[in-house]
């Protein structure tokens, strides 16, 4: 097996926005770098498939002001000024610099568009700076385990490539978590890959998670054919017997989502468009040719007839929860291990609010370049390779404690993304349903952690189904814990926001899931 | 779901097995095979990444669908989603200049919901 590891300064894990802007800043420092993904860096990730909207805010300072002043109102308390100027600016300074691979297209003004970028030139265009600066690309790596050295520091990961059949082992100077948010396998397009491996493998080396209960959140599409860019806004809806449904406008954010929740569950919606911009008709397809492709298919005029829709599950994704940033450098707490994008949690930069579209998007653009530099800086400074022996920090799924059994993965998953997803379970958050949910995905977690075991292809499904059960816990014991609403996280029996609970919520724990408030040393078992 | 693989159209590049985000796909002798279609997303990415227009993904993700190739060929899909990019041609100018508008667009559409609500419930 040895002959197999690679010593590399930076690795790099994930291969979306974040990971591949973290790998390009770790390589303009000279840093030796390797980027493993589990998919294609290029078309991987929900961001090829999507059209991200950059924060983007000019450098007068009075605009900068405002723009932070409104994000900190929005943030209810828990987000961050310094770190919302940090990504304003990393954003403006760096997004242009990937002209020579994107063809950003014109303002109208005379000058150039820069702040919203279709995804899959986004990242073939991130893939080819990456590849240009230095960086190594290993595509269809899944990672399976971080590795660490006996003093706890992280020291690089193991995984599988199924493609070449073999294991692959890669000890680095630094690591950085860049896999993503996870979708709970809702459908939602491009995220059957973001089953929160980056929190577990992180957890695992002793890392905490912060803002988990920031995890509900939908897209609407049509039934058949998740997709991120549509005029639903405008849309009426009608019910399966013709009957038009009284849904508030999609602005009115959770009333709108449960009003759609409710009608789901009673029966089909349909969605008629026949009032969307007409501006946008002629153009539709080349603004986002994947909206449009799923109705020609189906010899449907999306804008003269009804169609059946959906609200597809965003999770962490377009909530905005994950590990906790311990520090400027995007470190986790953990020694050697960073975090960056989606995997990271983005409260410091949208507080309790989503972070959808536009600061999302700045936040990995940003944190990947703080912690690309970051990590290789560390690592330059630590020198050459891991000084120590490294062992792997995986548990469930790799060694189970019990005997060995056949667990049906996919019946587990849509088990799990039913806890997460189901609409009168999350638009309807309350104590005794979120602790019903987390007895269940308890006993799903054990059943895991005592007979799950595999190899190959198989083993790589089994570390997703274990990554998505330790996820759904961490999000739903901290719905559990932050007893209140507040921005995105909405408690039916606790309709009001708490002042006392204007902090964040950290999380972690694996066979005992744990919860405490950032400012409190108390920490309370979740079970 | 991916439904076709046209074998008189593909050159064997394997474009699609490497860039399937999925890992959908298996390479052979000469076209690839569809070897795990339980796994794919209907991304379309691999319509996008093949220069052959060989590949037809049929729309819906939830299931599988059986499609005739003489349908798909009469339907003009092929190679549609990557037209629609203008794929081949990323280092020409305004060809993504209707993006911009992306943003606006979809505000008017907001505002229409909210406006019409309000006239519904008697507001102002």
């Amino acid at each position: 097996m040895s002959d197999r590891t690679r010593h590399t300064d930076v690795l790099v894990i994930g291969g979306g926005m974040a990971a591949t802007w973290a790998a390009i800043a770790a390589a303009e420092t000279g840093a030796r770098v390797i980027l493993v993904d589990k998919g294609f860096v290029g078309t991987s990730g929900v961001t090829a498939t999507g059209g991200p909207n950059h924060w983007w805010v000019s450098p007068d300072p009075v605009l900068r002001r405002e723009a932070i002043e409104k994000r900190l109102r929005l943030s209810e308390g828990l987000g961050d000024g310094e770190w919302m100027a940090r990504i304003l600016d990393l954003t403006w300074r760096y997004l242009p610099s990937l002209a020579k691979h994107y063809p950003f297209g014109s303002d109208g003004k005379g000058g150039i568009y820069y702040s919203g970028v279709r995804g899959s030139e986004y990242m073939r265009a991130l893939r080819a700076a990456a590849l240009e600066a230095g960086a190594t690309i290993l595509d269809h790596h899944p990672a399976l385990e971080l590795l660490s050295d006996s003093e706890g520091r992280v020291t690089g990961a193991r995984g599988h490539a199924p493609r070449l059949d073999a294991d692959w082992r890669i000890e680095a100077g630094a690591v950085i978590l860049a896999t993503g948010g996870c979708a709970f396998r809702s459908g939602l397009i491009g995220s059957h890959c973001n089953t929160g491996d980056g929190y577990l493998m992180g957890v695992e080396a002793g890392a905490e998670l912060s803002g988990m209960e920031f995890s509900i959140a939908y897209t609407l599409s049509p039934a058949w054919a998740s997709t991120r860019t549509l005029p639903y806004f405008a849309a009426r809806f009608y019910d399966g017997a013709g009957q038009e449904l009284d849904i508030p406008p999609g602005r009115a954010g959770h009333v709108h989502e449960q009003a759609l929740g409710r009608a789901l569950m009673q029966g089909p919606v349909l969605a008629d468009l026949s009032e969307a911009p007409l501006a946008l008709r002629p153009i539709l397809h080349r603004i986002q040719p994947f909206t449009p492709a799923p109705f020609a298919r189906r010899g449907i005029d999306l804008f003269k007839e009804r169609f059946p829709v959906w609200l597809f599950g965003e999770g962490t994704i377009r909530g905005t929860g994950g590990l906790r940033i311990a520090d400027h450098d995007c470190r986790t707490t953990v020694a050697g291990l960073f975090a960056a994008g989606d995997a990271a949690t983005r409260e410091l930069v949208t507080g309790a609010a989503s972070g959808g579209g536009s600061v999302n998007s700045a936040w990995a653009l940003s944190s990947g370049r703080i912690a690309g530099a970051a990590a290789a800086r560390e690592a330059l400074e630590r020198g050459g390779k891991a000084k120590a022996p490294s062992r792997g920090l995986g548990q469930i799924g790799l060694a189970p404690s019990s005997e060995h059994r056949d667990l049906d993965l996919k019946g587990i998953d849509r088990t799990i993304g039913g806890e997460m997803h189901d609409y009168d379970k999350a638009l309807w958050r309350n104590r005794d349903s979120l602790t019903a949910s987390l007895l269940k995905l308890d006993g799903i977690w054990t059943d895991i952690a005592r007979h799950g075991h595999a190899k190959g292809r198989k083993g790589i499904a089994l570390r997703e189904t274990a990554a998505l059960a330790a996820s759904a816990r961490w999000c739903t014991a901290a719905a559990l814990a932050r007893s209140e609403t507040r921005g995105i996280q909405v408690r039916i029996d606790r309709p009001e926001a708490d002042p006392a609970q204007a902090h964040r919520l950290l999380t972690g724990g694996l066979d005992r899931v744990w919860t405490r408030f950032e400012h409190s040393s108390l920490v309370e078992a979740a079970a | 779901m991916i439904a076709l693989i046209l074998e008189d159209r593909c050159d064997g590049c394997n474009a699609c097995v490497a860039t399937c985000p999925t890992d959908v796909f298996d390479a052979t002798e000469t076209a690839p095979i569809i070897a795990r279609i339980d796994a794919c997303q209907t991304c379309y990415m691999c319509e996008l990444y093949c220069a052959k227009d060989a590949i037809y993904v049929a729309p819906d993700q939830n299931a599988a669908e059986t499609v005739e190739y003489e349908a798909v060929l009469a339907s003009g899909q092929l190679g549609q989603i990557r037209r629609d990019h203008g794929w081949d041609r990323p280092s020409e100018p305004g060809h993504l200049d209707p993006y911009r508008l992306l943003g606006p667009l979809l505000n008017e559409g907001a505002e229409t919901a909210v406006r019409r609500w309000s006239v519904q419930h008697g507001g102002a």
